[in-house]
């Protein structure tokens, strides 16, 4: 009986793609939506990504994520460094400073300061120039979206393009000279503003004067150290906050998570969607089989069982939602790829293809049920109702 | 007659309706038998309770009262599952609206009782196409029902009933919608090619040019049988 079941709902093209637009508009905002959301979030903990050498990230115990910066003293590092287990401990500076730019205006920057030695926790990607390079006098790196945007130069003609800051260029942070020696690529923040890479004791010259100005202590453990026991220690021996990599991502995401209206935004326009998916496909499917229960009748009338009818009803709408979930979910994937050089956040995790899945199968269950429900109940005798 | 040579014996049927919280008794101690071999037609104006008796007759519909027997078996009396299979495999149903499964070609629409009792779709395919040819369709095989003319598709609606050789065939006003001579070729190729010794059909019809073609004719008024007979005799 499959064949007939798929000839039924092939049957009558409109209402097939009807259903079938319906179930890819549901699972298309039950994925893109989430995959903004997830995208977005990311961002919240990009900056801890992309410093990616350090198992151990240090700070005030006060500290809520990534951006909310309460400086230690510089003696902290050194009590780090002091802890068994640890194989180096380096300081970052991050703040945010004034740049002035060429034109005489002014330009909060996010300002990143690493270890001079070292310099762990610099830019993931350089586009020109080395990250070595910021052992010259007066040098920062920018980020490539604040070396064209923000930072760029004026152009010479009124109202044309910014000019990209490029290797050479200079700036003026917090009165002091600093000269463009790289562009990197980072991945985008929350925060908007420029980020300028530099030494953390240029940074700190460049930072108005105060008692403390380390914002975090970056800590690698020997090798077969476990990570959870030394942080255990870090936090016992200086009283300090110690989070492993992804537990200081964890922080951020929560915090975000709880404090700003991102999820419950987000999660409107996925429930919305998922509820209007659910209400079209629904709606058509249930209509399909309305205008069909005749035919489910005769069927029932020639001795086909209910559960030869349900079979078929469940097949159709098996069919129904791989294809709208297929359709959908590829419209994701390609609205994420003609994004990928936008601003928007997107990140399409597997989980997402599993959370659209399992909503697109519920529309289907719920529809299909209605459906079977209905057709259960016929009376066969419908079919001499002329 | 004996209880055997019956295709259907119904006694003392009863069944009422609720509509508006008002009882409406369609059907009224019916009595009625129907032998193998015969063509029986149901007579009578709208509403006298004929469509009721013939889904009570084909088992798709449960009396309040009394009992129907087809071929000596009690439909009531048997589990669902057991009547379906017993409708599956002895009765075929032609409709006033032919209810030809508009997406399904003609020989996909014959073959329908076929795949219901288990046939495999190749082998019920081909025994479609056969039956199709007998009812003078074998040139349209493959056209949907939409492409069809009203004849045709009452002839593809009688192919479909024929072709698992069920014992009752159970029509329901199968020449209303057709014109004159389109409903006696329809009857014609009833009388000729559905009815034989084993097996007996019952007509339900409004239609007096096909009264002919009956063996006997029962007239039904207001949920009762009034009249039993042969055609002549009745009407003449």
């Amino acid at each position: 009986m499959n064949h007939i079941a798929l000839k039924m709902l092939m049957g009558d093209k409109g209402k097939y793609l009807g259903i079938v637009m319906g179930l890819t508009f549901a699972s298309l905002i039950m994925t893109q939506q989430p995959a903004i959301f997830v995208g977005l979030m990311s961002r919240s903990y990009s900056f801890i990504s992309d410093v990616g050498l350090p198992d151990i990230w240090v700070m005030d115990p006060k500290v809520q994520f990534v951006d909310d910066i309460k400086p230690l003293q510089d003696t902290e590092l050194y009590r780090v460094r002091g802890i068994s287990g640890v194989q180096w401990a380096m300081p970052m500076y991050k703040g945010l400073l004034k740049a002035r730019l060429t034109d005489g205006t002014f330009q909060t920057c996010n300002v990143i300061g690493l270890d001079d030695t070292t310099l762990i926790g610099g830019p993931p990607i350089m586009l020109s120039g080395k990250i070595e390079d910021l052992r010259r006098s007066d040098s920062v790196i920018v980020d490539i979206d604040g070396a064209r945007d923000k930072l760029g130069k004026p152009s010479p003609t009124s109202g044309g393009k910014r000019i990209p800051l490029a290797v050479g260029d200079t700036l003026e942070l917090n009165d002091h000279r600093a000269i463009v020696v790289g562009i990197a690529k980072v991945t985008r923040t929350f925060q908007s503003q420029p980020v300028v890479y530099t030494t953390y004791s240029r940074a700190k010259s460049y930072a108005p004067r105060e008692r403390k100005l380390l914002s975090f202590v970056l800590v690698k453990a020997k090798p077969g150290q476990d990570i959870a026991q030394l942080t255990r220690r870090i936090r016992a021996a200086t009283g300090l906050s110690a989070y492993s990599h992804n537990e200081f991502k964890e922080l951020t995401y929560n915090y975000f998570m709880k404090n700003t209206g991102i999820p419950i935004n987000f999660g409107i326009s996925v429930a919305l969607g998922f509820i209007v998916g659910a209400a079209v496909a629904g709606q058509t499917f249930y209509n399909f089989t309305l205008e069909n229960l005749r035919q489910f009748g005769v069927l029932k009338a020639m001795g086909a069982n209910n559960l030869t009818l349900l079979r078929m009803i469940l097949l159709q709408a098996v069919l129904v939602g791989s294809i709208g979930y297929g359709l959908g979910v590829g419209l994701t994937a390609l609205f994420g790829h003609a994004m990928r050089h936008t601003i928007l956040a997107f990140k399409f995790p597997w989980q997402l293809l599993i959370f659209s899945g399992a909503g697109v199968s519920l529309i289907c269950v719920f529809a299909a049920l209605i459906s079977i429900i209905k057709v259960i109940r016929l009376e066969p005798a419908i079919v001499f109702k002329s | 007659m004996t209880e055997k040579q019956l295709a259907v014996h119904c006694q003392h049927i009863g069944k009422t309706y609720q509509a508006g919280g008002q009882k409406i008794v369609a059907l009224n101690d019916i009595k009625l038998e129907i032998a193998l071999g015969e063509l029986m037609m149901l007579v009578g104006p709208s509403g006298c309770g004929k469509t009721t008796l013939i889904s009570v007759i084909a088992g798709i519909l449960d009396q309040d009262e009394g009992s129907c027997a087809l071929f000596g078996e009690d439909l009531q009396q048997m589990r669902s599952k057991d009547k379906l299979n017993f409708r599956a495999r002895n009765i075929g149903f032609v409709f006033q609206a032919y209810n030809l499964l508009p997406s399904l070609t003609a020989v996909e629409n014959v073959s329908v009782p076929l795949i219901i009792n288990g046939v495999k779709r190749a082998v019920a395919e081909r025994k479609a196409g056969e039956i199709l040819e007998l009812v003078g369709l074998g040139t349209r095989t493959k056209s949907l029902p939409a492409q069809l003319s009203g004849g045709q598709q009452q002839r593809v609606a009688i192919a479909r009933a024929l072709v698992h050789s069920p014992r009752l065939i159970v029509c329901d006003e199968p020449t209303s919608a057709l014109d004159h001579e389109t409903g006696q070729t329809v009857m014609g190729l009833l009388k000729d090619v559905a009815l034989h010794a084993d097996r007996a059909l019952v007509i339900v019809t409004h239609d007096a040019r096909i009264f002919n073609f009956a063996d006997r004719i029962a007239k039904m008024d207001d949920g009762h049988i009034t009249s039993v007979g042969a055609v002549n005799g009745l009407l003449g």
